[in-house]
């Protein structure tokens, strides 16, 4: 197995991240895409790239995760969105373009996107 | 599924869901040969004969949140759409081996697509996986694997936004290379077309 070229690039950047973790706040948000093949094949790929970009553009810190079909395929690429204490709001037919506007009106402003809100769970209390 | 590493991408999902904690995912391109193969490797669950079996059936899934499994029947789809084949070897505990073979110059072949995406989308599964990637064409390759970029980062998580961005632009500029020493061997292909037509008085 060949070894990373730029082993030394990586350990720079390691640096900086471990910097940048020290000032980061943890905001409680979860971010949660379908990769199922319905997901896939409806392009949640590049709406994941999407949220990954916005989320990089206006500094937020969130949890970002995948998972597998939820059985709501006719809806995907769906696009669950979870804050501390608050709804667990899903998503439907996010396409990559619909994602600057569900970042900046959700996790900016704070508010549900009504129009493209599927579903809607409470709360977990702990 | 408009690309190759669309289908790559459910496969590796599909190794998640088994539970495997590490995939090898090899495309290899042989042009001589004319074929175009993907392999992807997991040390997940396995499966039984009989599930090998069933798993073409595009009415057969191990899910319980719908009643149809289309992953593996579209891949099975787009091979036989290029002369190709599937092949599948797993057993019960030992992992899975997906072998996707396609004529490379069939005209129906979709294209690789973005494979950087999908590589560092893999870095966000809920049940997280080390993949090596291993990329060759035509005997020249390239390499990446996500546990030795791991090994070196400690703490710091590898889905951290300045790791991402580097694993991409790794990724993007490994995949340009690969494509960049294509640039030759075509050249030489149509010289020798060009070749071939002068010889035939461009007749076939």
């Amino acid at each position: 197995m060949t070894k990373l070229k730029s082993i030394e690039e990586l350990k720079k950047i390691r640096e900086e991240a471990r910097k940048d973790l020290l000032s980061r706040v943890q905001t409680g948000t979860r971010i949660i895409i379908g990769m199922g093949t319905c997901g896939i094949a409806a392009g949640a790929r590049d709406s994941m790239q999407a949220v990954l970009r916005e989320l990089e553009a206006k500094k937020i810190d969130a949890h970002v995760e995948t998972v597998g079909c939820v059985g709501m395929c006719a809806k995907e690429p769906l696009i669950d969105i979870e804050q501390a204490g608050k709804s667990r709001v899903r998503y439907g037919n996010i396409t990559s373009e619909k994602v600057p506007r569900l970042i900046e009106e959700h996790l900016v402003r704070g508010l549900v996107v009504q129009e493209w809100a599927v579903s809607r769970m409470e709360a977990q209390k702990t | 599924m408009t690309e190759l590493s669309l289908h790559i991408l459910d496969l590796v999902q599909n190794a998640v869901e088994a539970g495997a904690s590490r995939v090898e995912i090899l495309i290899e391109e042989n042009r001589l040969a004319d074929i175009f193969l993907i392999q992807v490797r997991d040390n997940g669950k396995g499966m039984s004969e009989d599930q090998i079996a069933k798993v073409m059936d595009p009415f057969f899934t191990t899910r319980k949140t719908r009643h149809v499994g289309l992953g593996l029947p579209l891949l099975l789809d787009a091979c036989r759409r290029c002369q190709g084949d599937l092949r599948i070897h797993s057993r019960p505990g030992e992992g899975t081996t997906i072998q996707a073979f396609l004529q490379h110059s069939h005209i129906d072949r979709a294209p690789l697509g973005d494979m950087p995406s999908v590589l560092v989308t893999l870095l966000y599964a809920e049940n997280p996986v080390d993949w090596l990637y291993l990329h060759k064409v035509d005997g020249r390759e390239f390499e990446l694997d996500t546990a030795e970029i791991r090994k070196e980062l400690a703490e710091v998580p590898i889905t951290h936004p300045k790791l991402r961005k580097w694993i991409l632009d790794y990724l993007r500029i490994g995949e340009k290379d690969l494509a960049l020493m294509d640039i030759p061997l075509q050249a030489a292909a149509i010289e020798r077309a060009n070749g071939l037509a002068k010889e035939t008085g461009g007749r076939q």
